[in-house]
């Protein structure tokens, strides 16, 4: 069984979202997400200062087996993206709440707000079932 | 054979040549004094120095490494890799179409504009539609040219659309050729029978709709039964249907795209027309349309005039101009019709009924040991889940590898997306009932062996130059630079 952890808002396209501070989310794809699409073996990333809306594909994700989009969770800029993937794209199979992370994202609005499109855990696992 | 091969340029010994020219008889002028400098090499190329016989024997035994449709069965899905029959290599080199230039008088190359024409007639009538031009390269190519043709007739009524509706199974050609032509692509969800959902493609149109992109078999095999009322909903909304001829394998001589609704079709003539696949072309993807778009087609195509001769049209004011030099690949479309003409109407049918016989036969083989993701009735191929052997450690990846042990080529994996651990077969009617058997055989093999011995299949294969390779390691440090000291 896939990881859904308790705590992070998540979107029907398996990404999830963390709050990091009054105004900052953290993203990435699920776990679900990474078992799916098998060894990833590139993950391309939007410059920071990037101005995304909730939705929008703002890099790519490149598995042996496919190569889908990634998603921002939420709107705002992108404050920061996980350089550590560039050389290091194992690590989203590995662990992809932790060190497999894709994008920070400061947003225009509250954190709240943010998240009332996104599903909490158990509306996530519902999703997946 | 060896497991390791030497490069071409590791084979090279300073000096070492194949042939021996005759001194030169006339005043040899260094190539400084007719070539600016700006365009000379500093130094000089790094060419392999070999004798003939080790480049014959070298790419000689490359190509023995080589798995095509003349050496095994090729059931890859989606891509129709029928065999190619050898006839059409014959007319092929011709010499009245091998040993012609484009640029020569066109009365003395009636007979090629004659084949072209009929050529192109042919097609329009095999697929319902009005006009075709011959000359786009590829199926890919096709999808553009059509896509630009369907701009163009929007702009010409003053309207500029600028979106285009493919569905999450379409092969990712389409998106790609939409976004490529300028429009912006909306994607579609599928039903659970992985059709097109009705309810869905009428929130999706609205008056930006420039086009639907479908392939009509779907993805999936499967056969779009509402064709008609997606069209309807297509054309109430102002837009036009673009077929995907990637399927047409299954549906000649039964079913016209026209028929159906659609305005605009490509074929691939690599699949449908046994033409060669691969090997980086030559390619050929015909683009058919009604009426109303025949004004846009690229120019020139090939006309008849009343007096029977054939000649190069290119009277169209509003054409979309050229997409290729010359014809298209005039090679690839003598072989089409060699192949067209040899079947004939009645034969093009039979080739479609034995397309989809064979898969269907398969697949109900095959269903008792794999999961068959929309069962039914297929068309010219089906798709396979794996999903029951993850219990055992084994994935679809290992069953591929698996199979190459026994001789054949594996199924297209892991596409349609949309279906987990997916294995896309597509057997064509070229092969066999002993081929099918074999094959079906082999799957069935495998998956006994993945419960009762995983680790076989998970090592797989055994048999072949290079074992399992890594393939995640491969993607993400790939080493680009060979070192030849």
């Amino acid at each position: 069984m896939s990881e859904v952890r308790e705590g992070l808002a998540y979107s029907r396209e398996h990404e999830w979202a963390e709050k990091r501070g009054e105004k900052l989310v953290r993203a990435g794809i699920t776990d679900y997400a990474q078992s799916l699409l098998g060894d990833i073996v590139f993950v391309e990333l939007p410059e920071p200062g990037t101005v995304v809306a909730a939705g929008d594909s703002v890099g790519s994700i490149e598995s042996v087996k496919t190569v889908s989009e990634l998603y921002s969770p939420v709107g705002g800029t992108v404050t920061a993206v996980n350089e550590s993937l560039v050389d290091r794209p194992e690590l989203v199979n590995g662990e992809p709440y932790d060190g497999g992370w894709m994008i920070e994202v400061e947003l225009d609005g509250d954190v709240e707000e943010a998240f009332e499109g996104l599903l909490t855990a158990e509306g996530y696992r519902e999703h997946l079932a | 054979m060896k497991p390791d091969k030497a490069l071409i340029f590791e084979l090279s010994r300073p000096g070492r040549v194949a042939y021996s020219l005759p001194e030169c008889d006339v005043p040899e002028l260094g190539a400084a004094s007719v070539i600016p400098a700006d365009m000379l090499r500093a130094k000089p190329a790094e060419l392999p120095e070999v004798y003939e016989v080790d480049v014959i024997r070298h790419y000689t035994e490359l190509s023995r490494r080589n798995f095509g449709v003349d050496n095994g069965f090729y059931p890859l899905g989606s891509c129709t890799m029928k065999y190619n029959p050898k006839l059409n290599e014959d007319v092929a080199r011709f010499p009245g179409f091998a040993k012609i230039h484009p640029y020569q008088p066109e009365s003395s190359v009636q007979g090629a504009l004659e084949l072209l024409h009929t050529l192109q007639s042919d097609l329009a009538a095999l697929t319902g539609m009005d006009g075709v031009t011959l000359q786009p390269a590829a199926g890919a190519h096709g999808e553009w040219t059509g896509l630009m043709l369907i701009r163009a007739y929007h702009e010409s009524r003053g309207e500029r659309r600028t979106k285009v509706i493919v569905p999450d199974s379409s092969h990712g050609t389409n998106p790609a050729s939409a976004a490529v032509a300028g429009f912006e692509t909306v994607t579609l969800k599928s039903d659970e029978r992985g059709m097109v959902d009705l309810e869905a493609l009428k929130a999706a149109v609205d008056g930006d709709t420039a086009a639907l992109m479908l392939t009509n078999p779907s993805t999936l095999g499967l056969f779009e039964e509402r064709i008609v009322e997606i069209a309807d909903i297509v054309h109430e909304a102002g837009g036009l249907l673009y077929y995907d001829g990637a399927n047409s394998n299954a549906i000649m001589g039964i079913a016209r795209p026209g028929d159906m609704g659609f305005d605009v079709v490509h074929l691939n003539l690599h699949k449908t027309m046994s033409t060669p696949h691969g090997g980086g072309g030559p390619g050929a993807g015909p683009v058919g349309v009604k009426s109303k778009l025949l004004p846009f087609l690229p120019v020139p195509t090939v006309g008849k005039r009343a007096d029977g001769t054939f000649y190069w049209d290119g009277d169209r004011p509003q054409s979309i101009g050229r997409v290729k030099a010359y014809c298209g690949n005039f090679g690839i479309l003598v072989r089409a019709y060699a192949y067209i003409r040899t079947y004939g109407p009645e034969g093009l049918r039979r080739v479609s009924e034995c397309a989809v016989l064979n898969a269907n036969y398969m697949m109900h083989r095959l269903a008792p040991y794999f999961d068959v993701a929309f069962p039914g009735v297929c068309k010219h191929e089906f798709v396979l889940s794996g999903k029951r052997l993850k219990a055992f450690g084994v994935r679809t990846l290992d069953v591929a590898k698996r199979l190459l042990d026994f001789g054949c080529h594996p199924p297209t994996i892991y596409f349609p997306l949309n279906v987990e651990e997916s294995m896309m077969i597509e057997p064509t009617e070229t092969e066999s009932k002993e081929t099918l058997d074999a094959f079906i055989d082999a799957m069935i093999r495998i998956a006994q062996e993945a419960e009762t011995d995983p680790q076989l299949v998970l090592n797989a294969p055994y048999t072949t130059i290079v074992k399992r390779l890594d393939e995640a390691t491969a993607a993400r440090k790939p080493v680009l630079n060979c070192s030849c000291g």
